[in-house]
């Protein structure tokens, strides 16, 4: 099993999430975070001009069993570029174990 | 009896907006701040309309409205006299209750001012003293000097509903309140650069200055002191006028100078209009009017930037409205409209000086005194992690997310 993690543009979320659903990749968590690189977005308030490094990013954090590791990752990549600095990362991590939760049974049939 | 019903009743509902207006001046302080003094910055607002309708009841009134007196300080007792109440041959347009309640509201304003301007790091404590004094004291007697009938009405001096009584009286105050307190930590970096310290909900401010601009139709219609048909009329086409005048010439200006849309500052503009346009509501034309908001709208954007400059840090920017535009109001009776003349603008000057020296030296020695014995500024602590949480130990969004996009 394994933990696909993955850092990506909040315009590019249903993108991703449709492409994932048609590659047969229809669970993962998301939340919203803040992270700060090299983009900078300048902005004007109150004829003070100032320039923020603060960047609003979607992660989703995804578990699969091993043979769907790879279409999954390209999914990603394939959905969520647009070219640009700033589309995002993913990293991909081994996951020892899963359960689940109401029937208490173990292994691949508690994920896809 | 007719007349004064119908009369009475504008005034009423005046009154009415008129209260509606504190509603307003919280949305408008609390969008333009930080989320953690949310719950500092309305308590100060709640603080003032009542505390301040209470001290008018108890000495306010009767200070602002002697009787006959030697036009400098007067003073017809404590308390309300229900006696004069039962007499309605009192005034033609109102009532003593209407007049006592319309006038009520008109006090606690001028404390409002000040709120914004000082807020994110003065003390509760020594700030609600100042109100008490403030509101309780100066406001009513520098009031009794022009609408009192006091030297400056002898003189000639205009101010219709309250550019300069009002607005300029809580914007000295709020100037020396920014000056003694200092900037709020975090406003400028260790070279003096201005850095922009962002306010937490802009749509609430937005609709504080909607609210703030109905409140005005009592503000000014209402200070025509009667329902008088051609002047309550006239009084709202030009205070309309003036307050959309002044928010586009405000926005405009600041799209000139700062090359972006800033709905902070058509907001501003909006509100400078308003009180540019209160001193001669009732004497101008439409096409006054518009000219006075238009220089009213330049001077905010050009007084905030000003005051930055000279690191008066006023997060509303309550000064470059109440202050500057107050100033400006009171001189445009000189200049526009139908008092226009040089003895007209020689009185208005001596106007505004009479209530810079009061409102300056009552503030500077009320705030020094404060800040010399209790001290006006929380600890460097205290505001990094909020006066809701120091002041009040309380918070004003406990259960609330945004969603960021």
């Amino acid at each position: 099993m394994k933990k696909i993690e993955t850092i990506i543009r909040k315009s590019k979320f249903k993108a991703v999430q449709e492409a994932l659903h048609e590659v047969g990749v229809n669970f993962f968590s998301y939340w919203d975070v803040t992270g700060i690189g090299n983009e900078k977005t300048g902005l004007v308030y109150r004829g003070v001009s100032y320039s923020t490094s603060d960047i609003q990013r979607r992660y989703l954090s995804i578990v699969v069993n091993d043979d769907f590791e790879e279409i999954t990752v390209q999914t990603i990549i394939k959905s969520a570029s647009t070219g640009e600095v700033g589309d995002g990362k993913i990293f991909v991590s081994d996951v020892n174990e899963s359960y689940r939760i109401r029937t208490g049974e173990k292994g691949n049939e508690t994920i896809n | 009896m007719e007349l004064l019903t119908t009369n009475n009743v504008w005034m009423m509902l005046c009154t009415a907006l008129v209260f509606f207006m504190h509603m307003g001046f919280a949305f408008l302080e609390t969008g333009l701040t930080r989320q953690k003094n949310t719950i500092n910055i309305l308590f100060k607002n709640i603080f003032i309309i009542t505390v301040g309708l209470l001290l008018y009841c108890l000495a306010g009134f009767n200070l602002m409205y002697p009787g006959d007196f030697n036009g400098f300080v007067g003073f017809a007792g404590f308390g309300l006299d229900a006696e004069a109440a039962l007499d309605l041959t009192y005034s033609e347009g109102y009532t003593y209750w209407t007049d006592f309640l319309f006038q009520g509201m008109f006090a606690a304003t001028a404390a409002t001012i000040v709120s914004g301007a000082v807020a994110e790091r003065i003390k509760l404590g020594p700030f609600m003293i100042f109100t008490v004094i403030y509101v309780g004291l100066i406001y009513p007697i520098a009031g009794s000097w022009k609408w009192g009938g006091g030297f400056l009405d002898e003189l000639g001096f205009y101010d219709f509903a309250g550019s300069t009584l009002v607005h300029s009286v809580g914007g000295w105050a709020a100037l020396v309140g920014v000056a003694l307190l200092g900037a709020r930590t975090g406003k400028y970096d260790k070279d003096g650069k201005s850095l922009v310290i962002l306010g937490h909900n802009i749509p609430l401010a937005t609709a504080g200055v909607l609210i703030l601009w109905l409140g005005w139709f009592g503000f000014n219609g209402g200070s025509v002191l009667s329902a008088d048909p051609a002047l309550t009329s006239l009084t709202l086409v030009t205070t309309c006028l003036a307050a959309a005048a002044g928010g586009v010439s405000s926005f405009i200006t600041s799209n000139i100078l700062h090359k972006n849309y800033d709905l902070t500052m058509f907001l501003n503009g909006i509100l400078g209009g308003l009180v540019g346009i209160t001193a001669g509501a009732d004497l101008m034309s439409p096409t006054d009017a518009i000219l006075i908001g238009v220089v009213a709208g330049v001077l905010i954007v050009l007084g905030v930037a000003f005051l930055d400059k000279l690191k008066l840090d006023d997060p509303v920017g309550a000064i470059a409205v109440h202050l500057i535009c107050g100033i400006w109001g009171t001189l445009a009776v000189g200049i526009f409209g139908d008092l226009a003349g040089w003895e007209q603008f020689t009185s208005q000057i001596i106007g505004v000086a009479s209530y810079a020296v009061i409102c300056i030296v009552s503030s500077y020695i009320i705030f020094f005194v404060l800040k010399q014995t209790t001290g006006i500024r929380v600890s460097e602590k205290e505001e990094l992690e909020g006066l809701d949480l120091h002041e009040h130990e309380m918070n004003a969004y406990a259960d609330f997310r945004m969603n960021e996009h």
